[in-house]
């Protein structure tokens, strides 16, 4: 468990982060969102003490960050960068390695540990340990760079805007990979972001940031349907939000018995894509497949009904 | 200047060499004097000795310059300038044991313009043809080796022994090597001085801004200071140094000699050192110095592993400068008693006798070329992702 | 720069007064001179020696800039591509010849005399001028050029509206190395009898005479100093109006 206590960061007389409090439970992605100059990134870096905080402490599992020497906080704590970070001068394995090297681990135990990330991050390691990184693609630097950050298992893995310089289509990946890791390991990840959609996808709770405060901390749907703030509704984007809240619900809690015509979807699918298969196709109910069966129907209606209900 | 046409076969500058290849052998090849001061009649290269013995070292030069002619064909164009280099050296061995025949005990000969010229063609054309293959670094050496050795062997098999500049080498054999010892001295020694106290210097400058603000402007204004001034300059600095500081004179400081001429290599050399060595250590990704940071390497281990390994081609491009510059500038110490090659230089102005300079100019040029040559190549294995590039 | 504007007007009337006004200086310079020998170096004046010697570095100079930069554009058109790699491979190698080395080879072909010199400065003079030129000319931003295309320019309008205005900068840098390299070179040029600054040090090494050492390496190395540092201020100021 993280907790976040009254931190604030002034610089020049000016509070860029201004007594965040908030508590982030273990093995769950919070992602904090906002504006650029809102102090997401200052706040993300006090937690690894890139940047000493003004007043207040972070608590490591009970234990106070101010406790133990920066460095040797920062070995415990993953760190991932926009654009990636990696040494340019080392190999691939070399990069994964750098903080168990770091912990002096012995080279059977690093070696290992590599080739187990770099198979976890679908890329093999016979192909890609000795590669130099300006061999790789940008979505592979990426997957590089956070298999760096986990590489000793630290009890936090913090980054900072990870996606951002990615393509959408790679971007949209790099989430998906993120989410699976993520549940596989069960680590706890503190995410930070400008893109309100990449908050609502990856966080089980989004912490938004506005000039240096934190004005709402809760989940994706709580944040739609009840925003604590016009600046809040403003991010989530007030028309779309039935379609946002739509996206996080999916089809299997309002599935229906019953027939309807035409291409059927997966039982995965959220009841925004349900939507959208009846608006593309003039339909007003489509089939749910479960595992190549029919798991029966979902209808516009079900999905109006769920759209405008504010729990 | 680009060809069109059926001239398209032919490379632009192989015509060019070829040009003023045959340009320079209607030119004076070699210098017959009667003695070492007074001027010399020109001889063509066709005349220097029986047609006989030049002929088949004519025939090399020309061959080798129409080699340098087929476009794109760069190992051809080698060849070529090898091949025309061998007919050079040929023409000049056989004309100067032929021009000396007769020409009484004080006669000296020497390459002249039309020589220089054919050397100079050659030598283009071959570092056309290197530039493009594109060598590795470990076959450049190996080239560069092979041409070292071929010019040891050369000179020391005698061959040339009758030419002015060697005869005014085989009277100074031991001067030549103490100032040859003392030029390199002066070069690598002022080198290694500046390497010692710029790096550490450099390192902080990358450090703090502040210190590299107020360090980097004053060393550059020394840099701009002439050389003959700079050295001038160090005469009465270390002269009072010398007379003053207790001791300073039994380690050899004194107003001139070896001292001041170390001592003003040394503060040329520093701006290279200090400015190429912040620079680098500043060229690392800024992402990768986050991540090193955020990682938990202490300011020690970003240094060791992280900074310096990205920026040593640029620290060690600094290192060629320094050297190649000091190479150059270490001639002037001829000037203010502080021996190496520039002794012979200013000598041979003093008496006007060409051999002489020659003696003292041409392996200084050679020793800058060579030290180029092998620090550009120690640049390039330095650099980290080479592996990339290629 | 404050340092600077107090700064500067000081070296210049420092520079001045120890050309116009050598005597002033004899108290500083007497404990230098050997005993009963000359403090102030009176065999020509120090006014005509500086004129001979700027412009020595002038005319080399020039001619190499027109020169040089007249080079880096022809091998920068399509035409003369084929010559490109084999320029800068003489810019590159020939950049590690020593220029005294230059300038004593030159003396066996030319004599002695200014001839020399000059040769020497403009041939070395013409590489730092070159490369920079070259590196300009080949590192335009793309989108301008483009641009320039697009709007219809000629080659010809391309090269004298855009080229080589963006260009400048860069090779004013190299002009400058240039120049002060050609500085110095030149003062070593008295050792070959051209009429520069030198003569005033070399004749101090001659007699022993630190003064004259001293009084000629000031002026030399203020001349350059401050020549160094107005082509610094030129660039800047050309570099701020293209907002570089």
């Amino acid at each position: 468990m993280i907790e976040i206590d009254r931190i604030t960061k002034v610089y020049d007389g000016a509070k860029a982060v201004d007594a965040v409090s908030m508590t982030v439970e273990t093995g769950t992605i919070t992602v904090i969102v906002g504006t650029s100059g809102s102090g997401k990134t200052t706040l993300l870096r006090m937690i690894n003490r890139l940047e000493e905080p003004t007043s207040g402490e972070v608590r490591i599992n009970g234990e106070s960050t101010l406790s133990v020497k920066p460095h040797i906080l920062r070995r415990r704590i993953g760190y991932v960068i926009q654009g990636h970070g990696l040494f340019p001068h080392h190999t691939v394995a070399r990069n994964i390695g750098a903080v168990p090297r770091l912990l002096n681990w012995p080279r059977e135990k690093i070696e290992a540990r590599v080739d187990e990330l770099l198979t976890l991050f679908s890329m093999d390691p016979a192909q890609f340990r000795d590669r130099y990184p300006a061999e790789l693609s940008g979505g592979q630097q990426q997957r590089v760079g956070v298999a760096r950050a986990l590489a000793s298992r630290p009890d936090l893995l913090l980054m900072d805007e990870p996606f951002g310089a990615l393509d959408p289509i790679i971007r949209a990946r790099a989430q998906d990979d993120l989410r699976h890791i993520q549940q596989r390991l069960g680590s706890t990840i503190l995410l930070v972001t400008h893109d309100m959609e990449e908050a609502i996808r990856l966080g089980d709770r989004v912490a938004v940031m506005d000039g240096g405060r934190l004005v709402q901390h809760a989940t994706p749907a709580e944040l739609i349907a009840r925003p604590a703030s016009a600046f809040v509704a403003d991010m989530v984007g007030n028309v779309e939000r039935p379609l946002r809240l739509l996206s996080l619900i999916p089809v299997s809690e309002a599935v229906e018995d019953g027939p309807a015509e035409g291409e059927p979807l997966p039982a995965g699918s959220s009841l925004r894509d349900a939507l959208s298969a009846c608006l593309w196709t003039g339909r007003t109910a489509v089939p749910i497949h479960r595992d190549g069966t029919s798991a029966g129907r979902v209808t516009l209606d079900a999905i109006r009904a769920r759209a405008g209900l504010h729990e | 200047m680009s060809l069109q046409g059926p001239w398209a076969v032919l490379s632009a500058p192989g015509l060019l060499f070829a040009a003023l290849g045959l340009a320079a052998l209607s030119m004076p090849f070699m210098t017959l004097s009667a003695n070492r001061i007074v001027a010399g009649d020109g001889v063509l290269a066709w005349r220097v000795a029986d047609p006989s013995a030049t002929l088949p070292g004519l025939a090399a030069i020309v061959a080798g310059l129409m080699l340098g002619l087929p476009s794109g064909r760069t190992r051809l164009h080698l060849a070529g300038a090898v091949l025309g280099l061998g007919g050079v050296l040929w023409v000049l061995m056989q004309g100067a044991s032929a021009l000396l025949d007769g020409a009484g005990d004080y006669a000296r000969v020497s390459p002249s313009v039309g020589f220089w010229f054919l050397l100079v063609v050659l030598m283009l054309l071959m570092a056309d043809a290197l530039a493009a293959m594109t060598p590795r670094p470990l076959l450049r050496a190996a080239f560069l080796a092979a041409a070292l050795v071929a010019t040891a062997a050369i000179l020391s098999s005698g061959a040339l022994s009758d030419l002015s500049v060697m005869q005014e080498y085989a009277g100074r054999r031991d001067a030549f090597r103490s100032e040859f010892l003392r030029h390199l001295g002066l070069a690598f020694g002022s080198l290694a001085a500046a390497t010692i106290i710029g790096f550490p210097l450099g390192i902080l400058c990358h450090r703090r801004s502040r210190l590299r603000n107020a360090t980097l402007p004053v060393l550059s204004f020394l840099q701009t200071i002439p050389s003959l001034a700079m050295f001038g300059l160090m005469i009465p600095i270390l002269g009072w140094v010398g007379t003053t500081v207790p001791g300073a004179q039994a380690i050899g400081i004194a107003g001139i000699g070896f001292a001041p001429a170390f001592v003003a290599l040394l503060l040329y050399s520093l701006l290279p050192v200090v400015g190429n060595t912040a620079a680098g250590l500043a060229s690392a990704p800024a992402a990768a110095i986050e991540a090193a940071r955020g990682m938990g390497m202490t300011p020690r281990q970003r240094l060791m592993r992280v900074e310096l390994p990205l920026g040593l081609p640029i620290v060690l491009t600094g290192l060629r400068i320094v050297l190649v510059q000091n190479i150059g500038l270490a001639v002037i110490a001829g000037l203010i008693g502080g021996g190496g090659f520039g002794t012979f230089v200013f000598q041979g102005l003093n008496q006007t006798a060409t051999d002489l300079i020659l003696l003292g100019a041409l392996p200084t040029v050679v020793l800058a070329l060579v030290a180029a040559i092998v620090m550009d190549i120690l640049v390039e294995l330095a650099r980290p992702t080479q592996t990339v590039t290629q | 720069m404050k340092v600077g504007t107090v700064l500067r007007p000081a070296l210049v009337a420092l520079l001045l007064a120890l050309i116009l006004r050598p005597e002033w200086f004899t108290p500083v310079f007497a404990p230098l001179a050997p005993e009963g020998g000359p403090v102030i170096y009176e065999r020509t004046s120090l006014l005509s020696l500086s004129l001979s010697h700027l412009g020595i570095v002038a005319a080399a100079s020039a001619a190499a800039t027109v020169v040089a930069v007249t080079l880096a554009i022809l091998v920068t058109r399509p035409a003369g591509a084929a010559f490109r790699p084999l320029s800068r491979s003489i810019a590159n190698m020939g950049q590690t010849f020593p220029p005294v080395a230059v300038l004593a080879l030159a003396v066996p072909v030319l004599g002695f005399g200014a001839g020399p010199t000059l040769v020497a400065l403009f041939l070395y003079g013409l590489l730092p001028i070159f490369e920079n030129a070259i590196a300009g000319l080949t590192t335009l931003p793309p989108a301008t050029m483009e641009a320039a295309r697009g709007i219809g320019l000629s080659r010809w309008q391309r090269l004298i509206r855009v080229e080589l205005p963006l260009a400048l900068p860069v090779t004013l840098t190299g002009i400058r190395l240039s120049v002060i390299i050609a500085l110095g070179t030149a003062t070593i040029g008295s050792t070959v009898a051209a009429r520069t600054l030198g003569e005033v040090i070399i004749a101090g090494l001659l007699t022993n005479n630190t003064a004259f050492v001293l009084q000629g390496g000031l002026i030399v190395g203020l001349f350059a100093m401050l020549i160094y540092d107005a082509m610094v201020q030129i660039e800047l100021r050309l570099a701020r109006r293209m907002g570089l």
